[in-house]
């Protein structure tokens, strides 16, 4: 039975699958990401994912437009973001109970929208898969990697861009210093709430672009609370995957494709419990942190909050 | 001046203050003559137009406002409550507001219907889907015998499956969906025991993601007729679209999601059950009582797509299977 796991159809079925499903963790991890790198938390993820696969997902019923769909989002990504920089950078609140405030608003604002706009549950239209000419059309390889849809290519073009932005450009020096000590950039002439409203704001984007992938390219439905969660688990990848764009594509292609090992595992009838099987991705990101021997610090300033002196 | 500015505002806060209080406390009812509205609350752990479990308990107010007419029958409800201490709350809360009947739509509920309902012996605490009524003198359980229409759903499925493989798409390993999906793998085998029917229950009831990779895996391998149980499945439903697979749906209709490949529907007709629950409050009866929605008792219906091209062998049979489990001739293992 286990010997099932090893053949091509399987193979290729858990490496798409978890492609597809590491996705939403992409883009709203990498945005997280660069947001606590400047130091700031933004527990908020859920809510903008939801608010913004509900915003794409109507654009698209009412206009069947894709581009009008995805810059809805990147919109009202952009204004979750800049209101979470207010309540943390200006009003200085405590930043892990910010976010929670705007995971609740998301999910409340988002839940009452489909209820009085939309009301049933229905699907639509959304990015279809593309196929790479040529690439496409090597075997295995081409069938699990190059016959996705747009959104799925962007968020993994997404990493080595922001490992880029991050490691190789003034912009993302200046977030790394804002994030590790605040004061001594802020004697640099760096402007220190600039750059967090700004990588909060792009956090935010990102997030709802998160959302947008489930609701018009993956799944082509939006239903209430759709995300399950998922906002969280961005979160927490940011972590497993210490700070670092390439850190975060392990965590989440890890977390992702042993979910779809256990989808297979169930679907051979491979006779472990469900329960079981259901917390083997879990389990195993655990397994892997608990073992790695990198493990990293984080940014010196994250959640704490910064008064210009003076 | 000033200071008579300042009395008259304080005198003011004060009036507003006792006003205010007078208009919270909570009001204790006796059983309604009737002529007064009925008022029922209903809390559950996922949203209204879920097309799956809530939708079930909207559709049966819904039905019932319009057959007693919306001057009788008054409701309000809280979704979305899958965290039990919000529900909890939620249920004490409609209950200190006097509200006549508290349904209770999620088996996660029983504690806190168990702690609640001894506060408020005036009301009527239904919850399920379960048979405990903890004892209690003002609850009801009531539950849907869900395995029944998975029987009928798996028997039609059997028979028209090409590759004799089936899939299907469950949330958690209990209750209502378990039950369902038990049923439905007996009437598969009843059909043909040489089918193959693979589960995968993908651990959660929310999350439409894993449930569109858990259907797109059975679909690669080999399945050609998938079914599913709770909200999530529209991702299934969608997968199934995409690959002209049928789809057999339980807790709601779900034809109207996807007309092309929805077989059938296990739908839950509530109502017939809470007729019971109001005609038995109008007798002075407050609980103590169990119910089962069953095919014999209209509390479920197998709603067949019209429009889609089955064979008159298939209809009959589902027809024959029907009828034989009413007539208990047919008994689910």
């Amino acid at each position: 039975m286990i010997k099932d796991l090893f053949t091509a159809t399987v193979i290729i079925g858990i490496i798409s699958s978890g492609i597809r499903l590491a996705t939403p963790y992409l883009y709203a991890a990498i945005g997280e990401m660069f947001g606590q790198r400047s130091g700031v938390l933004n527990l908020g993820v859920e809510g903008q994912m939801l608010l913004g696969a509900f915003v794409a997902y109507f654009v698209v019923l009412r206009t069947e437009s894709l581009l009008l769909a995805i810059l809805a989002a990147i919109g009202v990504g952009a204004l979750m973001g800049l209101a979470m920089g207010f309540v943390t950078i200006q009003l200085q609140a405590t930043q892990g109970i910010a976010g929670i405030g705007f995971y609740l608003f998301g999910m409340g604002m988002s839940n009452l929208l489909f209820q009085k706009l939309i009301g049933v549950v229905e699907n639509i239209d959304g990015f279809s898969a593309i196929k790479i000419p040529l690439l496409g059309d090597i075997p295995v390889i081409g069938e699990i990697f190059f016959r996705q849809n747009l959104l799925v290519y962007l968020a993994f073009l997404l990493v080595p861009l922001a490992w880029f932005v991050l490691n190789k450009t003034t912009l993302g020096l200046k977030i790394r210093a804002v994030g590790e000590n605040p004061e001594a950039a802020d004697s640099l002439g760096v402007n220190v709430a600039l750059v967090r409203y700004f990588t909060v704001t792009l956090g935010g984007i990102l997030s709802s672009i998160a959302g947008a992938s489930l609701s018009v390219a993956l799944l082509n439905v939006f239903q209430q609370n759709m995300t399950a969660g998922q906002g969280f688990i961005a979160v927490a990848l940011v972590y497993f995957g210490s700070w670092r764009p390439f850190g975060i594509l392990a965590g989440a292609l890890l977390f992702s494709m042993v979910n779809a090992l256990q989808l297979w595992i169930q679907v051979l009838g491979i006779p472990i419990p469900s329960e079981l099987a259901v917390m083997l991705p879990y389990i195993l990101t655990i397994l892997v942190l608990t073992l790695s021997l990198t493990k990293g610090k984080g940014p010196s300033a994250l959640t704490k909050a910064f008064e210009r002196e003076g | 001046m000033k200071n008579t500015i300042k009395l008259f505002s304080l005198l003011l806060i004060t009036v507003l203050l006792v006003a205010g209080c007078t208009q919270a406390a909570p009001p204790v009812e006796e059983p309604e003559v009737s002529d007064q509205p009925l008022r029922v609350a209903i809390v559950t752990p996922s949203s209204m137009n879920d097309l799956a479990f809530s939708q079930s308990i909207s559709d049966a107010m819904q039905a019932l406002q319009k057959e007693m007419g919306e001057g009788k029958l008054e409701y309000v409800y809280s979704e979305n409550m899958f965290v039990v201490d919000d529900a909890a709350a939620a249920i004490r809360s409609y209950a200190q507001q006097g509200f006549d009947i508290i349904l209770a739509h999620g088996s996660q509920y029983g504690s806190s219907v168990q702690e609640i309902a001894p506060d408020f012996p005036n009301t009527v605490f239904a919850w399920g889907t379960t048979v405990d009524t903890f004892d209690m003198p003002n609850v009801h359980a009531y539950e849907a015998a869900s395995d029944e229409g998975g029987f009928v759903n798996g028997v039609m499925a059997a028979l028209l499956t090409e590759t004799k493989v089936i899939g299907v798409v469950g949330p958690i390993e209990t209750g209502d969906a378990k039950l369902y999906i038990d049923g439905f793998a007996a009437g598969v085998k009843s059909v043909d025991p040489e089918i193959d029917v693979r589960v995968t229950y993908i651990g959660s009831f929310s999350d439409v993601a894993l449930a569109a990779e858990a259907a797109t895996t059975h679909l690669s391998a080999g399945a050609d007729v998938l079914t599913g149980s709770a909200q999530m499945v529209i991702g299934a439903i969608g997968k199934a679209k995409e690959a002209g697979a049928y789809w057999f749906g339980t807790q709601a209709d779900q034809t109207s999601f996807a007309p092309d490949v929805v077989v059938a529907s296990q739908v839950y007709h509530w109502e017939v059950i809470l007729r019971e629950i109001f005609a038995l409050r109008q007798d002075g009866v407050l609980g103590g009582e169990t119910f089962a929605a069953t095919l014999d008792n209209g509390g479920q219906v197998i709603k067949i797509n019209p429009d889609l091209d089955l064979g008159q062998d298939v209809l009959d049979e589902a027809e024959r299977v029907i009828q034989g489990i009413i007539d208990q001739t047919i008994s689910i293992p």
